[in-house]
């Protein structure tokens, strides 16, 4: 596993999935992202963790086209597929290239059920058009099936399989996030991206995520870059960490690395706190 | 409802209903005579305004209690529960006969009833078209368009200018307004495309005003305020009918159109495109996300209401022989969105209820007709305060599952 390489001799030995190169990102006069690089490795899961605000969920809509870096590149590497430099790509084609992520706050659509969440994930993979829909074709009705099919199979990994029909804005909080991540499975992404995943859930919901997340990482042999505040979580569950500090990445490593760095205790506990 | 709350109530509705009199105490009750330099004073006006704030502000504690109490309780089940009626209606047992009956009356209508009942049947059902094109733009890919009446003009004028200068029949027309709707529609399209709600609807609201100003003052074009005339009623193989005849068959091709409709946006709404918009009118962001090009979605929502409006213009200009500019204007726009609106957004039965509604009981109820605009008005204002999803609750499919297949 990558666990037991360091970062640069990894980067080196595997094609990535996701390199990025001194990307920055400014509003207006605020200075949210300066020269974060940053790799993700097939199959690795990576954490990005520091202090709010640092600019971690604007990285993630930098990689993802919601915002375009001011500067910098960033790349992606698709399975069978050529390199891709995907800054200021728009976001539907990110997703189509197969990098899907999550939201920090949940972002579902509440008036549709479950099932019909995870469905708009099958969206990019099917080709239905206002006439195959309107005529309703063996094709469209063969294709509409395995969207359901495929769909209910991917709330059956997340443990969503009862609630199916419900209207999504009716499911509980944890389920909610779980749903997220179906949605986010049913585009078969390459790398997952996950916004704090774990937010607001208690220790044993948190606890199962990991296990999912663990399981989805085997099954569907995707890459995940996860963003989360709960260090038990972080530290058990990522091969590799990158820490982020107005902005800036201040440190990486394997979790044991990133633990015992001066640099991050500094940043987590305060400045006073090392005198 | 307990006692302390209906005290409540009843001092609530008492210090109303006192405002409202004092406040309208010098229109209500003094009445100056100018010629004979008198003044009366009419107290029992002031009693009647008393009287009638009183009992209506009581009424809207109560029915505003009702309403919260029941909402309260629809957010504790998790399951979305429909009214018996719905039930009723959705059962296949009961709605297959229903809709057979349906259609049966609708066939016989015109041979039971007479030409004046059947023309407004006709309006009605241009209603239904033009409101369930907007429901395609509003109710499901959530963008509101004030200046949807634009589109209908297109049509009509398509059609009038085609006969007027090259006498092209109804027919002919009649796929080429659609394809003039699709067009305008993309028109509109592309420069609304990064606008959301209010924007949106501002600047729909300034095309529909464009389009209708262009026909009023582009003389040599449009024959500006006075219109066009003669314009050729749909032609049957060539043989020549009567005024009556012609009511009917135009009857029956607003019934297939009506149909037609149905059957294309019934089948859309759970299709794939339909849940793109579905997701479009939730939460853009998201929907974009997870990789709907949101572009696409809100041009082919777009361009659909507008061709089906374009459609029904053709049809419109083919029914009266006459358009001119006063028959779209922003009042028109309004209505079709309060077909939507008050139908429940995104239904195709609400859609074809609420036209039915708002276009039938103001030809029946004529008497009131110098209210007419202050019960549609108030009625609005009821159904948004306490049925905000409108008349009939669109409902999601539920899909059959392949167990087998999931595995
Ligand atoms: N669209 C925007 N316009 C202006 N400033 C922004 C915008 N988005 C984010 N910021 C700013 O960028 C900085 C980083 O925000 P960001 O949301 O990325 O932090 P974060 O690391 O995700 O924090 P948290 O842990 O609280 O989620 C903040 O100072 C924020 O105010
Ligand atoms: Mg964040």
């Amino acid at each position: 596993m990558a666990q037991e390489m360091t970062n640069q001799n990894a980067a080196q030995a595997v094609q990535p999935v996701l390199s990025v190169r001194n990307v920055g990102m400014n509003f207006g006069g605020l200075r949210a992202l300066s020269e974060v690089n940053l790799d993700v490795l097939p199959g690795e899961v990576v954490a990005l963790i520091g202090p709010n605000g640092a600019g971690k969920t604007t990285f993630f809509n930098c990689i993802t086209g919601i915002y375009t870096p001011s500067e910098g590149e960033v790349t992606a590497y698709p399975k069978n597929g050529k390199p891709k430099r995907i800054n200021g790509m728009r976001t539907n084609l990110v997703c189509e290239l197969g990098m899907a992520r999550t939201f920090q706050n949940i972002r579902l659509f509440p008036s549709m059920t479950a099932l019909e969440n995870v469905m708009i994930g099958r969206h990019c993979r099917t080709k239905t058009g206002i006439l195959g829909a309107v005529l309703r074709g063996p094709g469209t009705r063969r294709e509409e099936q395995e969207v359901v099919d495929k769909s209910f199979e991917m709330l059956t990994k997340v443990g969503l399989e009862k609630l199916a029909n419900e209207y999504s804005r009716n499911l509980p909080y944890g389920a909610q996030r779980r749903l997220e991540i179906a949605r986010a499975l049913a585009t078969e992404p390459f790398l997952l991206l996950l916004d704090e995943p774990a937010a607001g859930m208690n220790p044993q919901e948190t606890e199962e995520l990991k296990q999912m997340v663990i399981r989805i990482r085997e099954e569907f042999k995707v890459s995940v870059l996860l963003i989360e505040h709960d260090m038990k979580m972080v530290m058990s569950l990522s091969d590799r960490i990158y820490v982020m500090e107005y902005g800036r990445i201040i440190s990486t490593g394997t979790p044991k690395e990133v633990s015992e760095d001066p640099q991050v205790i500094r940043a987590y506990l305060g400045e006073d706190s090392d005198a | 409802m307990s006692r302390a709350n209906i005290l409540r109530y009843l001092k609530q509705a008492l210090v109303a209903s006192l405002w409202l009199s004092f406040l309208t105490l010098p229109i209500m009750v003094i009445r100056v005579d100018t010629v004979e330099q008198t003044v009366t004073w009419r107290w029992m006006h002031l009693a009647y305004m008393a009287g009638g704030s009183f009992v209506l502000a009581l009424i809207w504690y109560i029915m505003m209690e009702r309403r919260d109490l029941s909402q309260a309780k629809r957010e504790l089940e998790t399951v979305e529960r429909d009214s018996a009626l719905m039930r009723f209606l959705s059962d296949p047992r009961f709605a297959r006969p229903l809709m057979a009956f349906g259609l049966l009356v609708a066939v016989a209508f015109p041979w039971f009833f007479s030409l004046y009942q059947t023309n407004i049947l006709i309006s009605a059902l241009i209603y239904v078209v033009l409101g369930l094109g907007l429901n395609i733009t509003v109710g499901l890919a959530g963008l509101l368009d004030l200046g949807y009446v634009a589109f209908y003009a297109v049509g009509a004028y398509t059609y009038a200018l085609l006969n007027h200068h090259f006498h092209l029949g109804f027919w002919a027309v009649l796929p080429l307004g659609a394809v003039m709707g699709a067009f305008f529609g993309i028109l509109l399209g592309f420069p609304v495309l990064r606008l959301r709600g209010d924007y949106l609807a501002i600047v729909t609201l300034g095309f529909g005003q464009i389009v209708r100003l262009v026909l009023e003052n582009w003389g040599s074009f449009s024959y500006g305020p006075s219109g066009i005339s003669n314009i050729d009623r749909p032609g049957l193989f060539g043989i020549s009918y009567s005024v009556e005849q012609a009511t009917t068959y135009m009857y029956y091709i607003m019934v297939v159109l009506v149909l037609l409709t149905i059957f294309v946006t019934a089948r859309l709404k759970d299709s794939r495109i339909g849940r793109a918009w579905l997701a479009l009118r939730e939460d853009e962001i998201a929907c974009q996300a997870m990789g709907i090009d949101n572009t696409r979605a809100k041009l082919m929502a777009f361009s659909l209401g507008a061709t089906l409006a374009a459609l029904m213009g053709v049809v419109f200009a083919a029914k009266t022989t006459f358009i001119n500019p006063a028959s779209f204007t922003f009042m028109e726009s309004a209505m079709i969105l309060a077909i939507v609106v008050l139908g429940g957004m995104g239904s195709v039965l609400g859609v074809i209820l609420g036209a039915f509604l708002l276009m039938l009981l103001p030809e029946y109820l004529r008497a009131f007709s110098e209210y007419r605009m202050l019960i549609f008005g108030a009625t609005m204002v009821l159904v948004m305060v306490f049925r905000p999803e409108g008349l009939v609750r669109a409902k999601r499919k539920v899909y059959k599952i392949n167990v087998e297949a999931a595995g």
